[in-house]
């Protein structure tokens, strides 16, 4: 979502969002709008925009028939849904016996030192930082999933190098 | 499929792969994909097709070998011999069946006479290195589905039920029911429609035992619900599985695929009359939601939260159907059991605990990885001998088994036989399996303070007992570890383990105090020395 909005969308840009409406709405319909089926739905709609906003959560609601408190509800209750737009990268730190062990909450003190808490985004939507419970890559302990990607044996000072990389302040 | 195809099939594919002059298994568990599985893979791919090999020598994938912390591996079944540390260039020597560039290889090889391998018994993770998770025909070959072409046949549900009583197998999800009892009461209930559901939340931070399974013979796990759906009546089986497991899922998704399309699960299992269908859920990040009754909530869609029990998911769960709940590892006995009976399965392991438990190695442990040990064998075989004991020449300080809900285990219990009963006794469980060894340089009042910050993420937030309480105690032992402890904190602590304990509505809150009180038993000197170096400082 960092991308760059420009005022005027582009065609194709403009499909691609019709796109997205219509797979969120045949997702919904394979499972006839059942409430039962909301976190299938919140799957498939965080999979296709990336994030939850207040609108999405509504419409879902609505095609749910199910009370907007209750959408709302299971939407934050559930860590894997984002309420917010996230970053260009992310990093997220696995906190899994095995990493903490091995020094895990070094990793995750750089990084909410020069971005963000954990959970959130840096101000100017640079990086995303979060943390898991246990990724299930112990033998690779301390591990971060950076952007997708699984990197092990990690030391605070790897990360801030990689920091000044991307160019974080 | 009908039974005899079943069978026919099994034996034309086992011709088939002793015609090739080798078989070779590349590791595809998170693990190893995780230090560049794929790329040995693929470039073992390409030096078949180089050599012009193809008709002769197939590379496959395998479910997770066990030596995580030597990974990538790789297995050639011609002469049965395990690599490790495999790099992409290495391809070409492997794929060579001239001894020669074998040599090259050398260096590679594990020892597979090792006590790691040796003194390991193989009943969950049998098919593991041996089979490629993504191919029915290859869980055929190796015997899959004949467990329930057995029992839809030959046995009847109570028959079933019967062996699996016999067998002594009890929950691997960590509570430890019997499983055989569990199946019986759903079995009574005289509901039209009920549900089967396998608990594949593992949440644990340290375990990912299930996820290999899941990962490494997704097959084995449906082959295990199917039966149980025939054994209690049920023709809907749910698979909760935990969101972050984008591997497991797309397993499991390719198996139920497969097994739908060749009629062993559905509308005609096997051509007969018995029905099972089986359905994924995704989770989506709430530790609680192992938790039964709230895992039932979120296999709803609402939010994932507990509720009073009794009434128990077998007499009403999903829906408020009468509702069988096990675990991974629990479903994945179940095959085996029925092929080879329960008194076989009631021969392994000790007088109360059945079978075998899968482990997953972590922390500061030579072989971190998943291995799969006889009930019974002591703390010491798992660490030191199957597990290589401590790295860089670390003393043994402690085990955790369990989880947030378990406890750590001090060096005098090293000889302790590791089963249901005996870990409850010095204060730990076993959990689901995940077992992290510390050495000298943990500090175990964090350790302590590590879980409590975890079930104070985790609790849901229903009742107040686990929601403030896990609060409480977390800045109580943050507090301690930065040496600003007083001795009344420590009272106090001590009276919140045992609040916790008797008034939270279930078993998170309930076990959370878990890890501070096993601290405070074998390491409560850890403790005292935090609060004389406060009161020193305050000086």
């Amino acid at each position: 979502m960092a991308t760059t909005t420009p005022s005027k969308p582009s065609k194709a840009a403009d499909t691609a969002r019709d796109n997205r409406a219509k797979l969120l709405e045949r997702a919904m319909s394979r499972h006839s709008y059942s409430g039962d089926a909301l976190i299938e739905v919140l799957h498939t709609a965080q999979e296709l925009y990336g994030f939850l906003t207040p609108d999405l959560l509504k419409s879902i609601a609505r095609k749910l028939r199910l009370p907007p408190s209750r959408v709302l509800g299971v939407a934050t209750f559930y860590h894997f849904f984002s309420l917010e737009p996230k970053g260009e990268h992310s990093y997220i730190v696995c906190l899994g016996t095995a990493c903490y062990v091995k020094g895990a909450l070094g990793l995750l003190e750089t990084l909410e030192r020069r971005c963000a808490k954990a959970g959130r985004t840096s101000p100017d939507g640079k990086v995303s930082v979060n943390s898991a419970r246990c990724i299930g890559a112990c033998g690779l302990a301390p591990a971060v999933i950076r952007d997708g990607e699984i990197v092990g044996r990690l030391t605070p000072r790897q990360v801030t190098e990689d920091l000044d990389r991307i160019g974080v302040k | 499929m009908t039974i005899e195809e079943l069978s026919d099939i099994q034996e034309q594919e086992q011709a088939r792969q002793q015609k090739l002059a080798n078989r070779i298994y590349c590791c595809t568990a998170a693990g190893c994909v995780s230090c560049g599985a794929d790329r040995v893979r693929q470039s073992l791919h390409a030096e078949v097709k180089k050599a012009g090999l193809q008709e002769q020598v197939e590379v496959c994938g395998s479910g997770c070998m066990g030596l995580c912390s030597q990974g990538p591996l790789v297995r050639s079944a011609a002469d049965d011999a395990l690599y490790g540390h495999v790099s992409p260039e290495e391809a070409a020597a492997l794929v060579s069946g001239n001894p020669v560039d074998r040599q090259l290889l050398a260096g590679k090889r594990i020892d597979t006479t090792a006590p790691f391998f040796a003194l390991q018994h193989k009943i969950v993770l049998a098919n593991s290195g041996v089979m490629d998770p993504e191919i029915l025909n290859d869980y055929i070959a190796v015997g899959g589905y004949q467990a329930l072409a057995h029992a839809v046949t030959e046995l009847s549900p109570p028959e079933v039920i019967e062996e699996i009583k016999q067998s002594g197998l009890r929950g691997r999800g960590g509570a430890g029911y019997p499983t055989g009892l569990k199946w019986e009461l759903v079995a009574k209930q005289s509901s039209q429609i009920k549900y089967v559901v396998c608990n594949a939340d593992e949440g644990d931070p340290g375990a990912f035992m299930d996820r290999s399974v899941l990962e490494g013979d997704p097959h084995r796990v449906l082959e295990g619900m199917a039966l149980a759906g025939y054994a209690v009546g049920a023709q809907q089986g749910y698979i909760y599985v935990r969101g972050e497991y984008g591997l497991a899922i797309q397993r499991l998704q390719t198996a139920i695929k497969q097994a739908e399309r060749a009629d062993l699960l559905g509308n005609r299992v096997l051509g007969t009359g018995f029905q099972f269908r089986v359905d994924l859920r995704i989770g989506a990040g709430a530790f609680v939601c192992g938790e039964e009754t709230a895992l039932i909530a979120s296999i709803e869609g609402k939010r994932g939260q507990p509720r009073q029990r009794p009434p128990y998911p077998p007499e009403s769960g999903l829906w408020e159907r009468p509702t069988l709940i096990n675990n991974v590892e629990t479903f994945a006995n179940i095959p085996p059991i029925i092929a080879k009976g329960g008194e076989w399965f009631a021969s392994i392991g000790t007088a109360g605990s059945k079978g075998t438990k899968v482990f997953a190695l972590a922390g500061k442990i030579v072989n971190t990885g998943l291995i799969e040990a006889p009930m019974g064998a002591s703390l010491r075989t798992i660490i030191f001998d199957i597990g290589g004991g401590i790295p860089d020449g670390g003393r043994f300080k402690a085990a955790q088994t369990g989880g947030p809900s378990g406890g750590c285990i001090p060096e005098q219990f090293l000889d302790v036989p590791v089963d249901y009963e005996s870990l409850a006794k010095i204060g730990s469980i076993m959990g689901s399996g995940g077992l992290i060894v510390m050495d000298e340089s943990s500090d175990m009042v964090d350790v302590a303070r590590f879980f409590m910050e975890f079930c104070m993420d985790e609790s849901c937030g229903k009742c107040i007992p686990c929601r403030v309480g896990t609060v409480q105690m977390h800045d109580i032992l943050a507090r301690m570890t930065r040496g600003e402890g007083t001795p009344a904190d420590l009272d106090m602590l001590e009276q919140l383990c045992t609040l916790l304990r008797e008034t939270s509505l279930c078993g998170l809150g309930q076990t959370a105090p878990n890890p501070v009180l096993s601290t405070l038993r074998f390491f409560r000197h850890e403790y005292d020395a935090k609060l004389a170096a406060s009161r020193g400082g305050a000086q």
